[in-house]
């Protein structure tokens, strides 16, 4: 039977998502179903002075409006509100909870009806009072009151000496603007009391994050609260934590006595979680030969006033370059605004961009090829754990992807490769991204009819973790993958931890592998049971599942089926549980890498910009299915694209409020901006990152694209944009 | 959002009587632009008047040797209809630069005429705005301005009018047939869209009970030697930071005749006698380009954000006349039409 690991086998879930049988966190309809529609604060900073809900309460089939007044009780201390990525430092926001403002878009009042429409017709009836309070938005304009945080990585050496004495030195400030996820999916929870017992089908990245949140906001027992979320539209990170609308779901179910859903609107979504406004400085120092000595990679970014929300900004170059002396600081802004969080490759995607180009920028000085500029700079070693790799084919990406690309054919001087009145231009840039299991518990329940049902609380959320599952649960039990049904998304299922951070693959499939092989054990047993067994005396990994059958790994001739061990045993069913085991061993760094190369055509007169060809060349360890990882790199590229020359969301600091609230005007790049785009796997065999070698590919797609693209358009046009989006604006001196 | 009632027009008679009994009622054509609005509480009509089943759906050839295009003629069926495609190229471009297929599947021809600024602030009603609070202040004119207006602008106002199909009316002199209580008239499309003065909230000269029942295209079609540029943040799916439409006839390479137009800069479709009669007897190059340009940019003003569409414009009005009196009229840098 071929190994359905490493096929370009299509998504399981796939027909079940173009039928519409797949079911969202909105669309679960139970009887009696009561609508809730958020009212937000329009102020971003102040109080409560009086809420009139009078007007939403003569609309006919409003039922009731919840606010900080009237709703029922929940937890009054900020551990209650911890979830599982809660910042370290700070109060976690507590929806509904008093009369205090903390940002515009704040829920402040849930106007409940019968139907979604009457309670948004009501919503806008509420009439809300403030006293208003001094804000602040502006990242730029609260610079001086940043403040810094541990240490993200250790100095080593005296950067700033030796970047003072550096034979060639680039320094210079990079922006990123705050950005927001706009998953396609609205974030929407139904919650269900019955007997006691409480059921939410919630749009969330991590069912027994928002299970166990729950618990505590709610003060209930764990058994008393089940979280769903089979299928979910779209995450890149807005879903890890738990978002307002489950509270407010689960609150107005509590008081209503009835089963309440609360879906929130495209606008009200800039007001949960986003990417951080972010101040990137770099200083790089080096040789004449290209060699680094100074490397410093300063991070200024956005938080909350309640919470500090902080990612690896600024440690990538320590696994990138060596260099012998280094320095790296991470601060932080705190702004009436929500608090940041995740978003695709939180930290690398705005500090590789920075790095990426600031490399660039090096090799322009050092009049030296900016792909043997990072090969000059290779490090084997990650620099500030001082430890080698599990694998690092960060070289094959460079060499593949310049082939792939044609880099050899660059001219090297900026503005030499004209094409009638475009400019074009070549950059390239390097992406890394951690390698992470997190501890996961998988069952595997066998019948005797050779269908196995795979089963984890993971939530796919886009990226293939059911196929994958399937594939490797197929391959390891020796069944058609049509003989396997995966479920996730319910909380109920055995421990798994949230789906981000590029670990779900690596932890989920490694733990398939132990659970299987726990399977195996029970079956050998059985058919060691059996009269004459041909498979006397054999252990468990001296036998391998293939075909339906029991085989000796050995001698192929020694083999009982499934089926008929099974049944010599009575066993009807083989149930097993078992985890992953999540390598203690710090003794080797686990990363993922790519080298991106990006092709920009730029019109001299009108600076406007096209993304004519990207090549991303990805080090990964094991591919397991080259469709659904050549999708999500891709999408990871669009994405990049984006980044560079499209998304970012738009303060009134004056009114502190996003202008551009909307998929009209928040920009992303449409079909007409993306063009040629091709993905290369670099082979990476890989046995110490874990027994499957898989390293994950959620996040390194996105990584460096922008600085690709940013790199390419100053070869193109001789003028470097340092803030993001190179709007066309940037470009061109119009005046 | 509030409740509305609705209602079907049965004829532009019906139509007219319904509006003007309830006068706050509204017309509801493709509703691409109304519909939004109710839903960001901007507008909250008490009433429907669904005219999208009118039979205004026709594009016929005139007696005068034009065109007549139903109000109700959606802005796919009018970009791909024979007799524009072939006669009026430079309105088929314009139409399929905007919006996406889907949106301009639903939009009417009339409801493409008035629908609204995009304006952030109007749209957000936590921020004051004369448009749609006469009164209140312009948040835009001291705020997030880039996609704001530098032409034809005043204190109270500085929107623009987003429309990409009405540039190319515009500079094609179409006429605007409306019928209202007192009968039926025509508006020259110059006349038909405002300038904001101090009554920013009225977009046109269309009176409250007034329909749009069709436009009508003079002979001239210039479907030899014509433009649409629109330059915008990405090459799809959003509206022209600043857009161009150039017409010409030309005897060998010397201008006989002009027209000029330029979206995404002012509350309307922005033309200027000057510019169009400075290119008259000229030859097609840069510098009577240039020319025209300065002219048609007369008294640009930026105000911060927007600074840079005064000398973006410049550049691609030069870019547009130029592609038009080449007969090349697709550039690189605009959305690929074909
Ligand atoms: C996301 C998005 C992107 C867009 N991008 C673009 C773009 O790039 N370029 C562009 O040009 N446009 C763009 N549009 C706008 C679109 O072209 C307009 O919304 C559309 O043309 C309006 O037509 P409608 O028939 O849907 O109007 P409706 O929404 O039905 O009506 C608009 C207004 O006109 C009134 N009305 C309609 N018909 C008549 C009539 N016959 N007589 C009197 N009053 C009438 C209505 O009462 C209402 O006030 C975009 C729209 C959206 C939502
Ligand atoms: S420019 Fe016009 S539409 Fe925009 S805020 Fe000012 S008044 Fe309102």
């Amino acid at each position: 039977m071929a190994s359905y690991i490493g096929s370009a086998t299509s998504r399981v879930d796939g027909r079940a998502k173009v039928t519409g049988e797949a079911k969202y966190a909105g669309e679960f309809n139970v009887p009696g179903l009561v609508h809730g529609y958020v009212v937000e604060s329009t102020i971003p900073k102040g109080r409560i002075v009086r809420i009139d809900i009078s007007g939403a309460l003569e609309v006919d089939g409003v039922i009731d409006v919840l606010t900080h007044r009237n709703r029922p009780q929940m937890a009054d201390n900020d551990d209650a509100y911890k979830d599982e990525v809660a910042t370290e430092k700070g109060s976690p926001y507590r929806p509904l909870y008093d009369d205090i403002v903390l940002f515009s878009g704040q829920p402040l009042a849930l106007v409940l009806a019968e139907d979604w429409e009457t309670a948004r017709v009501a919503a806008s009836l509420v009439k809300v009072e403030y006293q208003k309070a001094p804000h602040v938005t502006d990242l730029h304009a609260e610079r001086a009151n940043a403040f810094a945080i541990d240490k993200p990585e250790e100095p080593r050496g005296d950067a700033e000496k030796a970047f003072a004495s550096a034979a060639v030195r680039h320094e210079a400030e990079y922006f990123i603007p705050t950005e927001h996820h706009n998953p396609m999916e609205l974030f929407a929870s139904t919650a269900i009391w019955d007997d006691g017992k409480l059921t939410v089908y919630d749009k969330t990245q991590g069912v027994q994050n928002v299970q166990q949140y729950l618990c505590g906001v709610f003060k209930l027992k764990p058994d008393a609260v089940r979280v769903m979320s089979p299928y979910m539209g779209g995450g890149f990170g807005s879903g890890l934590r738990p978002q307002y609308q489950v509270v407010l779901a689960v609150l107005a179910a509590r008081a209503l006595k009835r089963p309440v859903r609360v879906m929130l609107s495209r606008a009200q979504m800039y007001a949960l979680g986003h990417r951080p406004a972010t101040i990137e400085r770099l200083a790089l120092g080096a040789n004449s030969d290209g060699t680094l000595d100074a490397m410093t990679h300063e991070a200024i970014a956005v938080t909350s006033q309640f919470e500090e929300f902080a990612r690896n900004d600024t440690g990538w170059g320590n696994l990138l370059y060596k260099s012998p002396n280094a320095k790296f600081e991470h601060k932080l802004v705190k702004l009436d605004v929500p608090t940041s969080c995740d978003m695709r490759a939180p930290g690398a995607a705005t500090g590789v961009y920075a790095l990426e180009c600031a490399m660039d920028e090096l090799a322009v000085a050092l009049k030296m090829d900016p792909v043997q500029l990072r090969l000059q700079c290779y490090s084997d070693r990650d620099q500030g754990a001082d430890i080698p790799y599990t694998s690092k084919q960060l070289r094959e990406c460079y060499r593949q992807g310049a082939a792939a690309f044609g880099w050899d054919k660059r001219k090297a001087e900026p503005r030499s490769m004209r094409e009638g009145s475009d400019l074009v231009g070549w950059g390239m840039a390097s992406g890394v991204w951690e390698a992470l299991q997190m501890p996961t518990t998988v069952r595997i329940v066998l019948t005797a009819n050779g269908h196995a049902e795979v089963a984890t609380a993971a939530s796919d959320i886009g990226t293939g973790t059911y196929t994958i599952m399937a594939q490797v649960a197929a391959d390891m039990l020796g069944l058609p993958i049509d003989n396997i049904s995966v479920k996730l998304g319910d909380s109920t299922l055995p421990q798994c931890p949230l789906e981000g951070g590029s670990w779900i693959a690596s932890s989920v499939c490694n733990a398939i592998a132990n659970t299987a092989r726990a399977v195996r054990g029970d079956l050998l047993k059985l058919a060691i049971g059996m009269k004459d067994s041909p498979l006397t005396g054999t252990g468990v990994d001296d036998v391998a599942l293939i075909d339906g059958k029991i085989i000796s790994r050995r001698d192929a001739t020694r083999a009982v089926s499934i089926a008929s061990a099974m049944q010599s045993g009575n066993a009807d069913r083989i149930t097993r549980e078992e985890a992953n085991k999540v390598a203690e061993d710090k003794s080797r760094a686990r990363n993922v890498h790519s080298a991106i190369f990006a092709e920009v055509r730029v019109d001299e007169q009108l600076g406007v910009i096209r993304v004519t060809r990207v090549v991303n060349a990805v080090a990964a360890g094991r591919i397991l299915n080259p469709k659904t990882a050549h999708s999500q790199v891709m999408g990871g590229v669009v994405w990049g694209i984006g980044m560079a020359l499209h998304e970012e969301t738009l303060f009134d600091h004056r009114f502190g409020r996003v202008m551009n609230a909307n998929i009209a005007e928040y920009h992303v790049p449409v079909n007409a901006d993306v063009h040629d785009i091709k993905v290369i796997f670099v082979d990476e065999p890989d046995e110490i990152v874990n027994p499957l070698g898989i390293k994950g590919l959620g996040e390194i797609g996105i990584v460096g694209v922008a600085a690709a693209i940013a790199n390419a358009v100053y070869h193109a046009t001789g003028k470097r944009v340092r803030d993001l989006p190179i709007t066309l604006d940037k470009m061109v001196q119009f005046n | 959002m509030i409740p509305f009632q609705y209602a079907r027009a049965n004829d532009v008679a019906d139509a007219i009587k319904q509006i003007a009994t309830d006068p706050s009622a509204k017309f509801i054509a493709g509703g691409t632009n109304l519909i939004d609005l109710i839903k960001y509480d901007v507008e909250g009509p008490s009433r429907l008047i669904d005219i999208s089943h009118l039979p205004l759906r026709s594009v016929e050839p005139t007696s005068a040797g034009g065109v007549l295009i139903g109000a109700m003629v959606p802005n796919t069926d009018l970009a791909y209809h024979p007799l524009i495609e072939q006669r009026y190229p430079l309105l088929s471009r314009a139409i399929l630069s905007g919006a996406s297929q889907q949106l301009r599947n639903m939009a009417s021809t009339g409801g493409n005429l008035l629908q609204r600024t995009r304006c952030f602030y109007y749209y957000d009603t936590a921020t004051p705005c004369n448009k749609r609070e006469p009164g209140s202040g312009c948040s835009a004119i001291d705020g997030v301005n880039r996609i704001n207006a530098i032409l034809g602008t005043s204190e109270a106002c500085i929107a623009t009018h987003p429309s990409d199909m009405c540039v190319a009316l515009a500079a094609l002199e179409a006429t605007v047939h409306v019928a209202g209580p007192a009968g039926a008239r025509t508006i020259a499309f110059a006349d038909f869209h405002r300038l904001p003065g101090n009554t920013p909230q009225r977009d046109t000269n269309l009176e409250p009970d007034e329909i749009i029942t069709a436009i009508e295209l003079p002979p001239k079609g210039f479907s030899a030697n014509y433009s649409y540029l629109k330059i915008r943040d990405r090459l799809s799916y959003a509206f022209a930071l600043v857009s161009v439409a150039a017409a010409l006839e030309l005897d060998g390479d010397t201008i006989k005749e002009a027209r000029l137009a330029l979206g995404g800069v002012a509350h309307k479709p922005w033309r200027s006698t000057a510019a169009e009669a400075a290119l008259l007897g000229q030859r097609t190059d840069a510098a009577a380009f240039a020319k025209a340009a300065d002219w048609l940019l007369h008294g640009a003003k930026g105000y911060g954000h927007n600074n840079f569409k005064i000398g973006l414009a410049r550049r691609a009005i030069i870019r547009t006349l130029g592609q038009a009196a080449r007969g090349t009229p697709q550039s690189n840098s605009d959305k690929k039409i074909r």
